[in-house]
């Protein structure tokens, strides 16, 4: 009955390659975690506490994630805003340096190929945190479609930390306060205990909290350094899966990917001003169209009336028995001990509170639309 | 209350079955609920339900999975645990005890003989 205990990976093969592994591996082991194959990596799902309690615990204190595998890179050369504004339908060139944005790499058809973090560091220069499962994807891309005077430079020998809570903050703090200070979304090249780092206010989890981009080198003895504070306790992929879903964030390969658009996915806020002026990204005139009319579909947050959870997959039945849609994530929710989920249903069938039925297992389960997030985001002001 | 002692049986699926005075007891193994990780949802059979060996007939769901609990062996549903649905992390803590999941009667004692003994429930473990 333990088949499917661990979670689904379509992205990785055990059978034919190794499995590469984080800067921290060590570390991971020496903690007690358990690892399970994610993205062609072996990464940390849960520490000897469980997903529960280091959920619970990151949403109270702080908690340390491994990030690191993660794609990393550097885009740097004359205009290199204009050349990624090529590719993404947010707006790069208005970021100031030490800023850092939200954007969306899309395809001709309006689907989104990656979601991912751009940082200005300087006005050429600029860090791209793209999705594990879409490194090998989003590197030849961006790389294809840059003028001459730009390069992009991947950082295999960079490690990513998260470290995500409401007292996180406080924690940066002591090994530097500016840091600390940083508001959100702020991006910082600085020292951390002597160590050089990229920092970031922002995260996948809702809370307040940081992401530090460390050379590989130094990454374990910066997380030691940061486990050391008494409000810090490792954290899993598990529990960053339900706080991103509790936080109403999606999931790049269950809640967007190549045949969802940006207007579909709730994500249209990602779109620049300027870029819906000119309408010159990839996609744009499909995007457009929906924005102009209306999707079919919308993802929506989803609530069930009983207990059992529903899973990616599952069919969404309207009330009068017509198919709505389908589950893209589905889990439980640790603080609120009930389960969630989010998925896509017809537009008519999108606003809040709209009673649906859930096929689990062949039973229908009650179920409503319930505003995203799940709970209230806490980020820093 | 079941103990698992000298005479428990095992699944491949990682069931524990006792066998007493013609009623087996079944939950899952200490190995599965540690690798299911915190269990936040279960669901019983309904009782008097007639079931066959190998059939899936309860559920158990952890944050991050759904799995079935099969029947060890061929009988009927006679008693299941309510404690395990109100409390679900009964089955984390006390998988080998008060986390048991359903009784059965109606069963062939050959049936649960020819299950696994611990010694072969352990060297099972070994090959995962």
């Amino acid at each position: 009955m333990v088949e499917n205990a661990l979670p689904d990976d379509p992205s990785s093969n055990p059978e034919s390659r190794p499995l590469a592994t984080t800067p921290l591996d060590a570390l991971h082991r020496e903690l007690g975690a358990r690892m399970v194959p994610f993205a062609g990596y072996a990464m940390p799902v849960q520490y000897s506490p469980g997903i529960i309690a280091e959920h619970l615990h990151c949403r109270s204190h702080a908690a340390l994630f491994d990030v690191s595998h993660m794609g990393q890179a550097t885009l740097q050369g004359t205009n290199a805003a204009a050349a990624l504004e090529r590719l993404v339908p947010g707006d790069i060139a208005g970021l100031k340096p030490g800023r850092q944005r939200y954007t969306l790499l899309t395809n001709e058809a309006g689907g989104i190929l990656d979601d991912l973090m751009v940082a200005r560091l300087a006005e050429n220069r600029f860090l791209l945190v793209v999705n594990a499962s879409r490194k090998a994807t989003d590197l030849p891309h961006i790389e294809a479609a840059l003028p001459a005077g730009v390069r992009l430079d991947p950082h295999e020998d960079r490690a990513l930390l998260a470290l995500q809570g409401p007292e996180a903050a406080a924690v940066l703090a002591r090994l530097s306060a500016e840091a600390g200070a940083l508001g959100f979304m702020g991006v910082l090249d600085t020292r951390l205990d002597g160590i050089p780092c990229i920092v970031s206010r922002s995260g996948y989890t809702g809370e307040d909290g940081f992401e530090i981009s460390v050379p590989a080198e130094h990454a374990e003895a910066l997380a030691r350094r940061l486990l050391a504070e008494a409000e810090v306790k490792p954290a899993g992929l598990g529990a960053r899966d339900s706080l991103r879903l509790e936080a109403g964030l999606p999931l790049y390969g269950n809640d967007i990917d190549e045949l969802t658009s940006p207007v579909e996915a709730g994500l249209t806020w990602t779109l620049g001003k300027r870029r819906r002026m000119a309408w010159d990204f990839p996609g744009a005139s499909a995007i457009r169209d929906q924005i102009e009319n209306g999707p079919h579909r919308r993802r929506v947050g989803i609530r069930l009336d009983g207990r059992a959870p529903a899973r990616a997959g599952t069919l969404i039945v309207a009330e009068d028995g017509t198919g709505a849609g389908t589950i893209t994530s589905g889990g439980f929710s640790p603080s609120l001990n009930a389960p969630i989920a989010m998925g896509y249903v017809r537009r008519d069938l999108a606003e809040d509170g709209t009673a649906l039925h859930l096929t689990v297992r062949g039973k229908p389960l009650p179920a409503r639309v319930a505003p995203l997030p799940f709970v209230p985001h806490r980020y820093a002001r | 209350m079941p103990k698992l002692n000298a005479e428990t049986r095992y699944t491949s699926d990682h069931e524990w079955v006792t066998l007493d005075g013609g009623v087996v007891t079944v939950g899952i193994t200490d190995h599965a609920q540690e690798a299911l990780g915190d269990v936040v949802f279960v669901e019983l059979p309904e009782p008097g339900r007639q079931v066959e060996a190998a059939e899936a007939c309860a559920v158990v769901e952890s944050v991050k999975a759904a799995s079935d609990v099969y029947a060890p062996i061929s009988g009927r549903i006679s008693d299941v645990n309510q404690a395990i649905v109100d409390d679900p992390s009964l089955v984390n803590r006390e998988a080998a005890s008060g986390g048991w999941f359903f009784r059965m009667d109606g069963v062939k004692e050959a049936e649960f003989d020819a299950l696994m003994d611990h010694a072969e429930y352990q060297a099972h473990l070994e090959t995962l």
